[in-house]
């Protein structure tokens, strides 16, 4: 074999790398997916629209139902999306009786829910709700974008939807809500 | 001791319901009566994203909410909408992610290019080499 052949042999170049870098991009890639998933939550494409029209009976007697003319009173309010069934709901209590003592006017919208159970969960967890609509079928759910339980919406004063909280509202929620809604506000 | 005796009472403590109490809507398992409506609509829910459940279509899916879905795509159907109407309404509440109809977007653009791409780059090559063999017979 002549010189020049071994020497070419001994030097095979950057392509003998290739598999293993590709292994190594493949590899981060996994790891990337795997450390951070995506994030699975479906956000509301219907930010910055009105409220669709609908007229909601009275989830439980001590509050009225949900009208959709009823947001268009010139006062920014927040729209909570919640069940009895739901534990998050439950969990989220606390934060919405802070929110509501600090003069936030919520009404919520109890999805696929019975009389009896919505008064047991309001009886335990409180009841921050000035007025509570009864959304059997998920219809008003679906018509404003919201994709579970809890969910909830900041409305400005003339009902149209600013801000979607998915998910429970934690204690470090409450500041970004209260924003919202001063930016709601217009003030 | 007594944490693990709490633990294993755990384990008998009834699990709160998460799960809702009322029945179905009306339209979530029962198929329009006209059957040109119902296959319409079964067409359609078949190609709407569950987003319960989201690996799912709604005609796959038993969640309360994708129940609920199904209620609402019959009685629209039912009621004479047309089936691209009820997708554009839900995708203007949830974004492309709600249909598994692929849409062109920008995001989406490379991914209908890419077969033509291809397809040009192949010719390109096709031609360079017949040309090649050509010249050597030459």
């Amino acid at each position: 074999m002549s010189q020049e052949a071994a020497s070419q042999r001994k030097r095979p170049g950057v392509w003998l790398w290739l598999p293993l870098a590709l292994f190594a991009g493949f590899f981060v890639l996994v790891m990337v997916g795997l450390l951070r998933p995506a994030d699975r939550e479906v956000a509301s494409a219907f930010i910055g629209k009105p409220l669709p029209p609908f007229d909601l009976r009275a989830a439980v007697p001590e509050r009225p139902g949900l009208k959709t003319a009823e947001f268009a009173d010139g006062k920014p309010r927040l729209l909570n999306v919640f069940a009895s069934w739901c534990i998050p709901c439950a969990a989220e209590a606390p934060q919405l009786a802070a929110l509501a003592q600090q003069g936030v006017e919520i009404d919520g919208i109890a999805i696929r829910d019975r009389q009896e159970d919505v008064q047991r969960f309001l009886a335990t967890n409180g009841n921050p709700f000035a007025r509570i609509g009864a959304d059997d079928v998920s219809a008003v759910q679906l018509a404003i974008g919201s994709s579970g339980v809890p969910e909830t919406f900041v409305i400005d004063g003339k009902g149209v939807i600013r801000h979607q909280h998915i998910g429970d509202i934690r204690v470090e929620d409450i500041p970004k809500l209260l924003e919202k809604l001063r930016e709601a506000g217009g003030r | 001791m007594r944490r693990l005796l709490v633990l294993m009472l755990l384990v008998l403590a009834s699990p709160l319901a998460a799960q809702d109490l009322l029945p179905p809507a009306p339209y979530a398992y029962r198929q329009l009566d006209d059957p040109a409506q119902e296959a319409k609509a079964q067409a359609l829910m078949e190609t709407l994203r569950c987003l319960k459940c989201q690996s799912q279509s709604i005609a796959d899916s038993d969640a309360p909410m994708a129940g609920d879905m199904r209620n609402q795509v019959r009685q629209r159907i039912a009621a004479g909408e047309k089936p691209e109407a009820i997708r554009a309404w839900l995708i203007e509440r949830y974004g492309d992610y709600v249909t598994y109809t692929p849409r062109v977007r920008a995001l989406t653009a490379p991914l209908f290019a890419a077969p033509l791409v291809f397809v040009l780059v192949a010719a390109l090559l096709l031609r360079r080499r017949f040309r090649k063999t050509r010249s050597a017979k030459a």
